[in-house]
């Protein structure tokens, strides 16, 4: 009997239909397709995309040269020089990162102990010249400054997990 | 009479069904293999190397490169060689959610493994469908890690962050608006973990419709039934483990032998073969699908009764909460101290694995005392799996070597290292 029917089955070409008519199903229905470049995924609080350097409100720039981040990197693709400045605040003469070397691990941020140092959502960035994947100070100011009010956001939403 | 000389092909580097960089040397006579001899090391990055250059902490983002579709699990051996090392244990909530983010680890390889492994053979759909739910739980890896794949979440003594309470939603666009966008976004209305839930509730039908497109079907019972057939005893021999072994009827599960994080708190089973073929090992891998759903269920119960500490209470080890750091001077030290000189584990030797998706994800860890591991040797369950290539192959015809490779699930990222 059992041999009969998978005779019917084999020959009628039943599973074959079966997983026809699944996709079939499929093609009418919704498309769950995200259209990108119009349409973007949602990107979580804690993304880890590219840097950026903040400033306080008044406009003075965070980073304060302990150097814990360059200290820390896995990648050894931060570089930072220092000296006093002429107020007699030490601050940062050089901060580079060097975006080939990154493997975006977060430990940078996680280590800054004044929050100057951040991750941020975005990850539509491209290189159209040699040397422009150096991130200097100035290029992370300039994004800080552009996206400080979502990093102030998104760092308010984890302060609780940290 | 001219001599007949067997001929010679020259399988991969570049080629779509090598899975990345494999080179495999055939000798074919006709379409019958007479010999496989499978070249490693282009995806060479002297990983264990690097990490006697490192800090411990600093190492764990590197494992998630080990085999990068797995990541968790690799980060999870690795961890839990040093916590062996230093005699931490992490908090019971960290346990839980270490054996939740495996299990949705392994569901994420096995799925890639599915859809690969079916688009080798021929059935371009399932590969489509696969990543349509790897889409749902790369966003729970972003969700608390803040990386779609290469998470670095786990650390010595337990995980980063606990679980967000809130998920990140889509935003209305000109393609859709109104009430698709809210559609979309109803999963995503409460925290992670009813994310999570609501993903395991819709994946036992999915996995259902992944068997209604392969399981029965001819085309893939003639590309799988009777290929690559190992025995039990060989299968031991080789040092097979994870679902290669279990493919062949031996019920090794190091989540049950040697039971670590949460297992032994969970009810699941352990899905075994009977012939030791392809077919068999694409049954235990399916069942293991549904068993990792089981155990997922499981772990959200739990967590969602018991709030607690992710992390140990120990600044040797652990950074101490961002708010202390910023206005405690003791616990500021222990921040600039752990983040520049790391922690020093007493000098030693340690061993601790893991049940990767793909088998005994080991590492070995000599230390001298010092904050860097003087030597990292990692156990990597493709390397084994791979070295039986030959053996596999022999006697079948050209196109089975595919249908093997795929079945070895093979991914150069840990072979190599």
């Amino acid at each position: 009997m059992k041999a009969l029917t998978n005779y019917i089955k084999s020959l009628f070409l039943l599973e074959l239909f079966r997983g026809l008519s699944l996709t079939g199903r499929y093609l009418f229905r919704k498309k769950f397709t995200v259209m990108y470049p119009e349409e973007k995924a949602p990107v979580s609080p804690r993304f880890r995309g590219l840097h950026a350097q903040r400033r306080y409100p008044n406009g003075e720039e965070r980073c304060i040269a302990c150097k814990l981040c360059e200290a820390v990197c896995p990648a050894l693709a931060i570089t930072i020089e220092a000296e006093p400045r002429e107020d007699g605040s030490r601050r940062t003469t050089r901060y580079d990162i060097d975006l080939f070397k990154c493997i975006y691990c977060g430990y940078c941020q996680e280590s800054c102990p004044v929050d100057a140092i951040v991750e941020t959502r975005v990850y539509e960035y491209h290189f159209e010249n040699r040397g422009e994947n150096i991130m200097t100070k100035e290029k992370l100011l300039a994004i800080g400054d552009k996206y400080e009010a979502q990093i102030a956001a998104d760092l308010e939403a984890q302060a609780k997990y940290r | 009479m001219p001599e007949i000389r067997n001929y010679t092909l020259n399988f991969g580097p570049q080629h779509p069904a090598a899975h990345g960089v494999l080179r495999l040397v055939l000798e074919l006579d006709g379409e019958v293999i007479e010999r496989a001899d499978p070249h490693i090391g282009l995806l060479h990055r002297a990983t264990e190397k690097l990490a006697e250059s490192k800090p411990y902490n600093q190492s764990i983002p590197y494992m998630d490169r080990l085999d990068y579709v797995s990541m968790m699990c690799n980060e999870h051996g690795y961890v839990r060689a040093i916590e062996k090392l230093i005699g931490i244990e992490a908090p019971i909530r960290a346990q839980y959610i270490r054996t939740l983010y495996d299990e949705i680890t392994r569901i994420l390889n096995h799925l890639m493994w599915l859809g690969a492994h079916a688009l080798d053979i021929g059935a371009m759909t399932v590969f489509l469908y696969a990543f349509r739910e790897r889409e749902d739980l790369m966003d729970c890896y972003e969700a608390v890690s803040g990386a779609r794949m290469h998470a670095a979440y786990y650390r010595p003594g337990g995980v980063y962050r606990d679980l967000p309470e809130q998920m990140p939603q889509y935003q209305a666009s000109q393609w859709v608006t109104g009430r698709d966008v809210t559609q979309r976004n109803e999963a995503r209305q409460g925290s992670l973990l009813d994310f999570i839930e609501d993903f395991t509730e819709r994946f036992p039908a999915l996995v259902d419709e992944y068997e209604t497109l392969l399981t029965d079907n001819r085309i893939w019972k003639q590309r799988t039934v009777g290929i690559g057939v190992v025995s039990p005893e060989r299968a031991m021999q080789l040092g097979f483990t994870g679902p290669m072994i279990r493919g062949s009827g031996i019920p090794w599960d190091l989540r049950k032998k040697q039971s670590y994080a949460a297992y032994d708190q969970v009810e699941f089973d352990i899905p075994v073969g009977v012939n030791g073929d392809c077919y068999d090992r694409y049954l235990v891998r399916i069942e293991e699908l549904r068993q990792s759903n089981r155990i997922i269920r499981q772990c959200i119960d739990w967590l969602r009764a018991n709030p607690g500490p992710v992390m140990v209470d120990d600044y040797k080890v652990a950074a101490p909460q961002r708010a202390d750091m910023k206005g405690d001077m003791e616990s500021l030290i222990h921040h600039f101290k752990l983040f520049t000189e790391g922690y020093c584990p007493p000098a030693g030797e340690v061993y601790a694995a893991v049940e990767a998706p793909k088998g005994e994800f080991g590492c070995y860890i000599i230390s001298d005392g010092t904050n860097k591991p003087y030597r990292l040797k990692i156990r990597a369950p493709g390397f084994a799996h791979l070295a039986a290539m030959d053996e596999l192959v022999k006697g079948h015809m050209l196109a089975d070597v595919v249908a093997v490779i795929g079945t070895m699930d093979v991914v150069f990222g840990e072979i190599d290292r």
